[in-house]
């Protein structure tokens, strides 16, 4: 029940938009505000036509510009849960669900309704109107709505927004939970990287309706393809440097950085000479002591920051006092503490070659990166 | 008390109200959700017979009904009637300058439904209709009961529209408000009165039912 679509329109919010979400996969769509998120989802649902090209579900096409296929929402069979739960304010919780379940002999129907409202854990609400129930009850109503109708796809845009954070947490393990037991796509827009991270087994990242890069999280924040994917993604240690040296038989690759060289494993992809931008994830930047300073891609800091959050503390120091050079890592809190890791303090930071990723020059990105290097430090 | 008139200006109320329904409906859906060029001109006709003298837009209603219109002559073909001095044409004329008590109180009805709570009803595979029957309607129904109250209570007073086109006719174009103006004419205060204050007590009671109803739109 492989779910795949092309979207293409130029207006209102241009597209150009690749998806494909297989059975049991949630897929989560991230990026700014105003890059398309919200009406993919639309279209993929049949509520917004795009002027070209298809979806298409399991062996069914459901829009085909082409062709002049437009499958109706009523006839998709897609369960959506939408930002504000769009739940129907007059109706109650149970006679929201029943109403998605239409395809059901009228006697049925509530009977069922009160079975998915129990699987969401709201045994006892049947009557509340939507008025009537918190938030993160709204959502889990909403979410019943949508799995009632026994949907060929999910959709969720961004179902955990509009609850407080205690509830949000609360809402994602219950949809880990959940996902478990869908053999069905589902597609999550969010602006959440790290809700994103937690639920999803890939992600795409998208920018002006253009889908820059679909890639499981974790292989996402290693190895972004653009510079622009790793601003989106909100990569902290991104810099531009140039390549001094290649060499295949050490698996190396050279970059010069603020003067001094940086060892990377071996990429190919880039001649010598060449400005680029790089990068190495938080996890690959290790705090080392003193005696071990002759170690490869060790670099002097000083903290400038230190922010300390349920046990964790992930901290900024700035290579030679230059703004354009803070590298970001994180550290246990109380290892923080014990070796005295507040701001001012001087440290040595190693930079592990084989996290050191090098990506393309992207002239608009050098220009952000550069621009803090003009500010007085 | 003219009960013949008032009998005549509670038939022609009801009818107003009730032809008017269907059309302020859908007139009302189409301004509230799918902008379209020219909507700014015909909301502001719309809102016209609220600014116009009633004698403006009742002379102008006489050009339109009167003998030689086209309008009036296609209506004398189907029907064999006319438009002027007639029940028909004051029901016609009623429809026209009702028009924004119908529309207005429907169409921020209809504004106040969140298009999510439409798209949801979709794709719970509700069709059109059946969205319109079981989520519109409930959610919009205080607004169309209080256009009817509005229009029901303005078509019992409306007096200088009705004058024009339809004079006063006993039983064919005289409504209570033509009547209360003929009996305080001729000095007949008791009967002026006793219409009046039964008009008074009719229209309060719209009004009251008005208001009430626009509370359970905002306070829902």
């Amino acid at each position: 029940m492989t779910l795949s679509a092309r979207l293409e329109q130029s207006a209102p919010i241009p597209l150009a938009a690749d998806i494909t979400c297989a059975n049991g996969e949630l897929l989560a769509l991230v990026g700014p505000s105003g890059s398309g998120k919200s009406t993919i989802l639309r279209c993929l649902a049949g509520l917004h036509r795009p002027t070209g090209g298809h979806v298409r579900c399991a062996d069914e096409t459901w829009f085909d510009a082409g062709r002049g296929v437009n499958v109706t929402p009523q006839q998709r069979r897609v369960g959506f849960v939408f930002q504000h739960y769009a739940l129907f304010p007059h109706l109650t919780a149970l006679a929201n669900v029943a109403l998605a379940l239409h395809h059901l002999p009228a006697h049925q129907r509530a009977a069922k309704a009160r079975q998915w409202l129990a699987r969401a854990n709201l045994e006892g609400l049947e009557t509340r109107r939507p008025g009537e129930l918190s938030g993160g009850q709204q959502q889990r109503v909403a979410l019943a709505r949508a799995l009632a109708r026994e949907p060929q796809v999910l959709l969720l845009d961004e179902p955990f927004s509009a609850v407080d954070q205690v509830t949000r947490r609360k809402l994602l393990r219950q949809l880990i939970e959940l996902r478990r037991s869908l053999a069905i796509p589902i597609v999550l827009v969010t602006h959440d990287l790290e809700e994103a991270s937690l639920l999803a087994d890939r992600m795409t990242v998208l920018h002006h309706g253009r889908t820059l890069q679909t890639a499981p999280p974790d292989e996402m924040l290693a190895r972004p393809v653009s510079a622009l994917v790793a601003r989106l993604t909100d990569q902290p240690n991104l810099f531009v440097g140039q390549v001094r040296q290649q060499s295949p038989e050490s698996d190396t690759t050279v970059v010069e950085w603020l003067g001094r060289p940086l060892l990377a494993t071996h990429q190919p992809d880039f001649a010598v000479g060449d400005t680029v931008c790089w990068l190495v994830p938080e996890g690959g930047v290790v705090l080392v002591r003193e005696h071990q300073v002759d170690r490869e891609n060790t670099v002097a800091a000083r903290v400038s920051e230190r922010l300390a959050w349920r046990g964790h503390a992930t901290v900024t120091a700035r290579v030679a006092d230059r703004r354009d050079a803070a590298l970001s890592f994180a550290i246990g809190a109380s290892v923080a503490q014990r070796r005295g890791i507040d701001p001012g303090a001087s440290v040595l930071l190693q930079l592990q070659k084989s996290a050191i990723r090098l990506i393309p020059a992207d002239p608009a990105i050098i220009a952000q990166l550069g621009a803090a290097g003009d500010l007085p430090p | 008390m003219d009960w013949q008139a008032l009998s005549l200006s509670l038939q022609l109320a009801a009818a107003t109200a009730l032809l008017l329904l269907p059309f302020a409906v859908w007139l009302a859906r189409r301004l509230a959700w799918s902008p379209f060029r020219g909507q700014g001109a015909i909301e502001a006709a719309i809102l016209l017979p609220l600014v116009l003298p009633p004698t403006v837009l009742g002379y102008y209603l006489l050009l339109g009904f009167g003998g030689a219109s086209p309008l009036a002559e296609l209506y004398h073909a189907l029907t064999g009637r006319a438009l002027v001095f007639t029940f028909d044409g004051l029901l016609a004329a009623s429809l026209i300058f009702n028009l924004p008590f119908a529309v207005q109180p429907m169409q921020r009805a209809f504004a106040a439904i969140p298009r999510e709570v439409r798209e949801a009803a979709w794709v719970s595979g509700l069709s059109r209709w059946q969205t319109f029957l079981r989520v519109e309607l409930p959610l919009a129904w205080p607004g169309i009961a209080a256009a009817l109250a509005l229009t029901f209570a303005h078509t019992l007073g409306e007096f200088g529209v009705v004058l024009m086109v339809g004079g006063s006719l006993p039983g064919e174009t005289r409504t209570i408000a033509i009547a209360i103006y003929d009996q305080a004419q001729a000095f007949n205060d008791s009967a002026a009165a006793g219409m009046s204050a039964l008009l008074l007590v009719l229209s309060f009671i719209a009004v009251a039912l008005v208001s009430r109803l626009g509370r359970s739109v905002t306070g829902r």
